[in-house]
């Protein structure tokens, strides 16, 4: 069992966001970076998949610059067994098509029999790489996943449907899934897994050239919402707020 | 005729969801500025009743395609096979649960780009530019594709339905089939014990956060979104705390929604919670501290116990529906 883990690097979720020299990507000169969430859940499904089967190989893969080291050196000591680094200097302002091209082609030289990714990079708020990934390697694809298990060579794994439902899926395998949360709960990084971290190999390559397919012709700043205004305190206010939501922004 | 706008309509048994006739009109708002006319490609049981609703909402023509739609493998490919065989400038649909899923689909089958959950889509200089937020809204781009065709999803209640009647003249297509017949097969879909209006499509959303103190509690906020005819959210405190399911957290690692009305009752407003419901129309907050930072975003707020404030605004609300 191969089990590909896609993790991307992402601005810590409460970064303030200023606008680069550029006009059209962000200022990352004071931008801490973190493993993007649902890429946790995603190294944790692979982790636990390769547990439950007794055997198997972890890889985590990333297109992103050098520092992105560092990141990949925080999912071996979680407990992949090793990493592949894609080198590109710009890979957070690639495009998903971009991106998902330049993954794919190393991905698949690797043959896995399950690849996992997040649903969506909390940056661009994309969403898209999954699937995009999955069609390139010619594997199906189920989105979103809140339930997976794998055995003889099919996984089940369930999504959230529309207006409440539950989808059951059974997928033969290899196969791509992106991970929603609810599927599980990433586990830490303890000293042990630090320790031998260091040991595991962390391969890493130039990306190669990345055409852009998605022209960024600007990024702005929302207009700010105007100032709150406070309508009054305790339950006394509730008829003012009626009337308000009513009269003034008639929404009710 | 090349250059069209096509636009991917979700319907149910030939009812139309209000996302649909959002991303309906977006399409054909686009295609009068950009000098053509929108062609709406339905699919599905029932599709052929909807072309005369989406003739008013734009639709020169309407694409009745036969395709199975509980594969989305299929269904893509069946759209990717109308979208060769027109060449359209731009193929639209909503950033619903289904959109999602079919959008990236069928960019990859055109080998197209994709903008996901755009706000705003529009022609200049003979291009189709999208406005998305980014960094979970702290940030917009405006994005067109490298060469020519762009797939976008129009984030729900983004822009609102309206009508500019046009043809609707109701075609009918065989679907291509999918090249590779893929090993993904939908086993069973399991109904929830009530039908719940989709968060993310909702008008209107409660939520309740870490000042309710249990997850019995939230009753409180179920009977006012009943009242409301709302969705029910939550923070992520309260999901972590095994309170209100997954599905219901509100923020940058939950939904990202932007209804008309959010009432966010004893939520603190942290950044993260911000970030999935701050391009709301309106926003309410109900709190017990008044330097809680979910009052400096919410247009209306009142500082008190929501124990006593939402049962007073359930029966207030009731009150005003029952006179209609
Ligand atoms: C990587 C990351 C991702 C995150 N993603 C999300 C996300 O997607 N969504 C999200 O929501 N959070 C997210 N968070 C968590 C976020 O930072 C906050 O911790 C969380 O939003 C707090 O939830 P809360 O407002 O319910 O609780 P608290 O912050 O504890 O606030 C409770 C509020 O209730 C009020 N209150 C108490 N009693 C009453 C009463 N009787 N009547 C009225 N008011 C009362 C209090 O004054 C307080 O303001 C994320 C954090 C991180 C680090
Ligand atoms: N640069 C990248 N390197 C590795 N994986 C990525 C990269 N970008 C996106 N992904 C994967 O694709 C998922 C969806 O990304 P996106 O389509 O950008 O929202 C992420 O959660 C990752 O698992």
């Amino acid at each position: 069992m191969k089990i590909v883990a896609c993790v991307k690097r992402v601005p810590s979720t409460d970064t303030r966001i200023k606008v680069g020299a550029d006009g059209a990507s962000i200022d990352t000169a004071q931008v801490e970076w973190i493993i993007n969430p649902y890429d946790e859940f995603a190294v944790e499904a692979a982790l636990r998949v390769k547990e439950a089967a007794g055997s198997g190989e972890v890889v985590v893969v990333t297109l992103g610059p050098a520092d992105a080291a560092r990141e990949l050196k925080t999912c071996l000591a979680m407990g992949a067994d090793r990493a592949l680094l894609l080198k590109d200097a710009e890979a957070s302002r690639r495009d998903a098509l971009a991106t998902a091209t330049v993954l794919a082609a190393a991905i698949r030289e690797l043959k896995p029999d399950l690849v996992l990714c997040g649903k969506q990079a909390v940056d661009n708020d994309q969403g898209q790489v999954g699937l995009l990934l999955a069609h390139l390697l010619g594997m199906p694809c189920v989105t979103e996943i809140v339930k997976l298990s794998v055995a003889d060579g099919k996984a089940a794994v369930e999504r959230a449907g529309d207006e409440g439902t539950t989808e059951r899926h059974e997928v033969t395998l290899p196969a791509v899934f992106t991970c929603q949360k609810g599927l599980n709960e990433p586990r830490y990084a303890n000293l042990k897994g630090i320790m031998a971290a260091k040991k595991k190999p962390l391969d890493e390559r130039d990306a190669g050239p990345v055409p852009a397919r998605l022209n960024v012709a600007g990024l702005e700043l929302p207009a700010a919402r105007p100032d709150g205004r406070i309508v009054g305190t305790d339950a006394a206010a509730v008829d003012e707020l009626v009337r308000l939501l009513r009269h003034e922004a008639k929404v009710i | 005729m090349a250059g069209e706008i096509l636009v991917l309509v979700e319907q149910m048994r030939g009812a139309l969801k209000s996302t649909a006739l959002q991303a309906m009109t977006a399409g054909a708002q686009l295609a009068a500025a950009h000098g053509t006319t929108a062609v709406a490609v339905v699919a599905g049981e029932g599709a052929e009743q909807t072309s005369a609703a989406l003739g008013e909402h734009g639709a020169a023509r309407v694409i009745a395609l036969d395709a199975d739609t509980t594969d989305r493998t299929a269904w893509a490919a069946a759209v990717a096979g109308v979208a060769r065989k027109l060449s359209p400038a731009a193929v639209l649909l909503a950033h619903t649960t289904l959109g999602k899923d079919l959008g990236p689909r069928i960019a990859a089958l055109l080998d197209a780009p994709m903008a996901s959950d755009c706000v705003a889509v529009r022609s200049e200089g003979g291009a189709i530019v999208a406005r998305r937020p980014v960094f979970a809204g702290k940030a917009l781009v405006h994005v067109s594709g490298a060469n020519g065709l762009l797939v976008v999803s129009i984030r729900p209640n983004a822009l609102s339905a309206q009508k500019s009647p046009a043809a609707g003249s109701l075609e009918r297509e065989a679907a291509t089939p999918p090249s590779t017949g893929l090993g993904d097969v939908l086993k069973e879909v399991i109904a929830s014990a009530q039908k719940k209006i989709e968060l993310t499509e909702a008008a209107i959303i409660v939520s309740g956060g870490r000042g309710l103190k249990g997850p019995e509690n939230f009753a409180m906020i179920e009977e006012l979104a009943g009242a409301l005819g709302a969705a029910v959210g939550a923070s992520r405190a309260v999901v972590d705390a095994g309170w209100r399911p997954h599905g219901e957290q509100v923020g940058q690692t939950g939904k990202t929604v932007a209804p008309q009305l959010y009432i966010a009752v004893a939520i603190s407003g942290a950044i993260q919670h911000l970030a999935g419901m701050r391009t709301a129309k309106y926003i309410v907050a109900i709190n017990k501290d008044p330097e809680a930072p979910i009052f400096k975003v919410a247009d209306y707020g009142i500082v008190g116990d929501a124990f006593e404030i939402v049962p007073r605004l359930t029966a207030a609300v009731k009150a005003l529906k029952a006179q209609g």
